[in-house]
């Protein structure tokens, strides 16, 4: 669009980008929303156009309006809890697939440590998603009902369930660690317990493959525009951030001898998560969501979660012969795993307060439609 | 379509999909924005009514004469204020234009009043939009008096009447925003411990004794509309109690009220009506009469939100008459229930974790030495 005859001389557009910084604000001058604190400490994306301290830009990039700069959704009110059992459920996860494999195949220490792993991790996951409650004396409230339309009620229950079988297999293995009496009710306890390891360590990697991928879900089911939208790439990220955080923990506990399996594991992993990342960045590109998962603290904590990603599988190819760099791999890639899941929360939650977000891939979808001719699911109705 | 599907997304009875057998008439608001003034009578009603603490310290937004801020834990109702200049006003009037000539639907049978169009001409702005007939000055009489000024050309409504006035160089936008109890609700899909409930009016309620915190509705809004209440909340009791404090807080469209055959608060309370309340088939028609009156005398601007039952909640308990594109008044412009795409999201979500079972597979049984 040409307004003035010196647009002539302006430098031609960057094609197929389309960024916009910035909002036309509901009032001529929009004014910072200082009561809520929603910019603390820097400088908000909405005064740069207004609040008296600098001269506002001549043409404003109008692309959409707003009601003065305010978010249209809310984020969830969820603090560095929620990811960081993203991680650690995730490497509970894993560890019970390594620990069922380690048990099949025969190799003790592996399976020992990775159950011991799962167990832990199981139990601060609990403990961590109790706190991040509300009202955590109420956490027993998750399980009044079964609600397939609820993510975090279907992923309570999976974690119980995996939970369940933790405990049996991690009882399993305390049996077999501490010396117990053949006789008596403590010896029947232990003969039960070893019974049902081999029942118990299936139904834990069964259970792990859910528990793995069902936080995906749990984050999608939001209209948090970054999780919404990456619907299709994000549980392919957390299987493989899963399987690589997972094994990067045995590479650390386990010696090298036993933890061929878990390199491979990691590897697979490795591969697969920076696919699913690369996806996942091009597809939000497309709708023009990406700036949340490239810049701010988001975007530099899964920035450097891919160089830790890429060092630890690089590292872990080397592994098999060093004890020093599988330790180093596996701090790598557990490491790596961490700052994805708090890269992809924080990106989300940035999403989630910049009516950009909400506004602009929605009034787009609308004139995609509207220009296909589709205006009979329009929430906007006249006559 | 069957139960199962009809539960995620399109148009459905929300209260029978909720078990409710003989339920009566789903329950709404039509909030008619164009006949607000801006008292914020709804939201000191909501907040005497319901009992709510302050949101925090007494603080000036500078966003006009919007000190709220937002729909939010305390704050059920929000009066929303925009200072629109003339370019304004006139792009929103194109904007409506643009819906009509788009053919938007058409939500039930038309309206088509006969009385309506033999009150019409002339048709144009005054200083506001004109209020429904019984309920102020007829803008007929008001127009009348100018119509020996009548000589430029000024446009004309949809209908082709010539307009007689100018746009005015300012005007105010207010409207009361509110709880929309969405058909689809995403803040009841995704509720784990069953506090939010579909009420036999249709509407969508929290139980606060039952709600353990967990914030998953709050993400799950498509408006932004309910929040868990936080200790910086105020009280305003003498005792310096605050109520469920950690627990999701939002609009229960007076549940309680409406048990004793009453009306919300802020409805009974509303000096203009602007805020209406009744039987949501009636509240979805009485807003396409006043829409296509609107349009009648010249508003083109003026559309309906949250009419449609085929939008991306199933359509919303809470219709709004605006004046303006939704995101000028902070509504979503196109708000899509995120549940409708959970049976894609778990398919996904088994297809990586069959994935991760079948990496595991290989790491332990492909390179066996």
């Amino acid at each position: 669009m040409t307004t003035s005859p010196f647009d002539s001389y302006r430098p031609p557009e960057e094609g197929g980008r389309r960024r916009r910084s910035g909002v036309r604000g509901a009032v001529t001058g929009a004014v910072s929303d200082a009561s809520r604190g929603m910019a603390k400490g820097r400088t908000s994306w909405l005064s740069r156009d207004g609040g008296g301290r600098r001269e506002a830009p001549a043409v404003p990039d109008a692309e959409f309006s707003s009601y003065y700069g305010r978010a249209i959704i809310k984020p969830v009110p969820w603090k560095h809890e929620i990811p960081a059992y993203l991680f650690v459920g995730g490497v509970a996860a894993g560890s019970g697939i390594i620990a069922a494999g380690a048990a099949v195949t025969g190799r003790e220490l592996l399976r020992r440590n990775s159950r011991l792993t799962a167990m832990t991790g199981v139990a601060v996951s609990g403990a961590l998603l109790v706190a991040d409650l509300g009202r955590p004396e109420r956490f027993l409230n998750m399980m009044r009902t079964v609600k397939l339309t609820s993510p975090m009620s279907v992923g309570t229950w999976i974690l119980s369930g995996y939970a369940a079988f933790a405990g049996a297999t991690t009882a399993s293995e305390a049996a077999r660690m501490v010396p117990l009496p053949e006789r008596g009710p403590v010896g029947a306890l232990a003969r039960l317990v070893q019974a049902v390891d081999t029942p118990a360590s299936v139904g834990q990697a069964l259970f792990a493959a859910p528990l793995a991928a069902y936080t995906s879900v749990l984050l999608s089911d939001t209209v948090t525009p970054v999780w919404l939208e990456s619907r299709r790439e994000l549980p392919f990220v957390f299987v493989g951030s899963a399987a690589l955080a997972s094994a990067g923990v045995q590479l650390v506990l386990t010696p090298i001898d036993q933890t061929g399996p878990a390199r491979r594991f990691a590897l697979i992993g490795v591969v697969t998560e920076l696919i699913a990342m690369h996806r996942l960045e091009e597809h939000l590109t497309e709708l023009d969501l990406d700036e949340p998962v490239r810049t701010g603290a988001g975007g530099s904590k899964l920035r450097l979660a891919r160089a830790l990603t890429v060092a630890g599988g690089l590292g872990t190819l080397l592994a098999g012969r060093s004890r020093v760099a599988a330790v180093a791999s596996g701090l790598a890639l557990a490491g790596a795993s961490a700052l994805t899941r708090f890269g992809i929360v924080e990106a989300g939650i940035e999403s989630a307060t910049d009516p950009k977000y909400t506004v602009g891939p929605q009034k787009r979808r609308l004139e995609e439609r509207r220009d296909r001719g589709q205006v009979h699911d329009s929430v906007v109705t006249v006559r | 379509m069957g139960y199962l599907a009809r539960q995620l997304a399109g148009r459905t009875d929300p209260a029978r999909d909720a078990g409710w057998e003989e339920p009566p008439s789903r329950k709404g608001f039509f909030t008619d924005t164009s006949i607000c003034i801006g008292c914020k009578a709804c939201e000191v009603a909501c907040k005497e009514w319901n009992a709510l603490p302050m949101d925090g310290d007494l603080d000036l937004t500078g966003n006009s004469y919007d000190n709220t801020g937002g729909l939010g834990a305390s704050t059920w109702r929000h009066v929303a204020f925009v200072e629109q200049s003339q370019e304004r006003i006139s792009a929103a009037r194109e904007s409506g234009r643009r819906l009509v000539d788009l053919g938007m639907p058409t939500v039930g049978s038309p309206p088509a009043s006969p009385e309506a169009s033999s009150r019409g001409v002339p048709a144009g702005y005054g200083t506001l939009p004109a209020p429904p007939e019984d309920h102020g000055p007829s803008l007929g009489e008001l127009l009348s008096q100018k119509e020996s000024a009548e000589n430029g050309d000024l446009g004309t409504t949809l209908e082709g009447t010539p307009m007689v006035g100018p746009l005015p160089e300012f005007r105010w936008l207010m409207a009361s925003d509110v709880c929309k109890h969405c058909t689809h609700a995403g803040c009841l899909d995704v509720c784990p411990t069953g506090a939010l409930f579909r009420s036999e009016q249709g509407t969508v309620v929290v139980q606060a004794d039952v709600c353990n915190g967990c914030g998953y509705c709050v993400g799950a809004c498509p408006f932004g509309v309910i929040e868990r209440r936080t200790d910086s909340s105020v009280s305003v009791t003498g005792d310096g109690h605050v109520p469920n404090v950690g627990v999701a807080q939002k609009c229960t469209l007076c549940y309680d009220r409406l048990s004793h055959d009453q009306e919300p608060a802020c409805a009974q309370t509303c000096p203009t009506t602007s805020i209406r309340f009744g039987a949501r088939d009636d509240m979805v028609a009485a807003a396409q009469d006043r829409v296509a009156q609107l349009h009648e005398q010249g508003f083109t601007e003026a559309r309906l939100y949250g009419a449609n039952d085929d939008d991306g909640v199933g359509g919303t308990g809470s219709v709004f008459l605006l004046l303006d594109e939704p995101e000028v008044y902070g509504l979503p412009p196109d708000p899509v229930c995120a549940t409708s795409k959970l049976p894609e999201m778990f398919r996904t979500a088994g297809v990586a974790g069959l994935g991760l079972l079948a990496a595991g597979a290989v790491a332990f049984l492909g390179g066996r030495r």
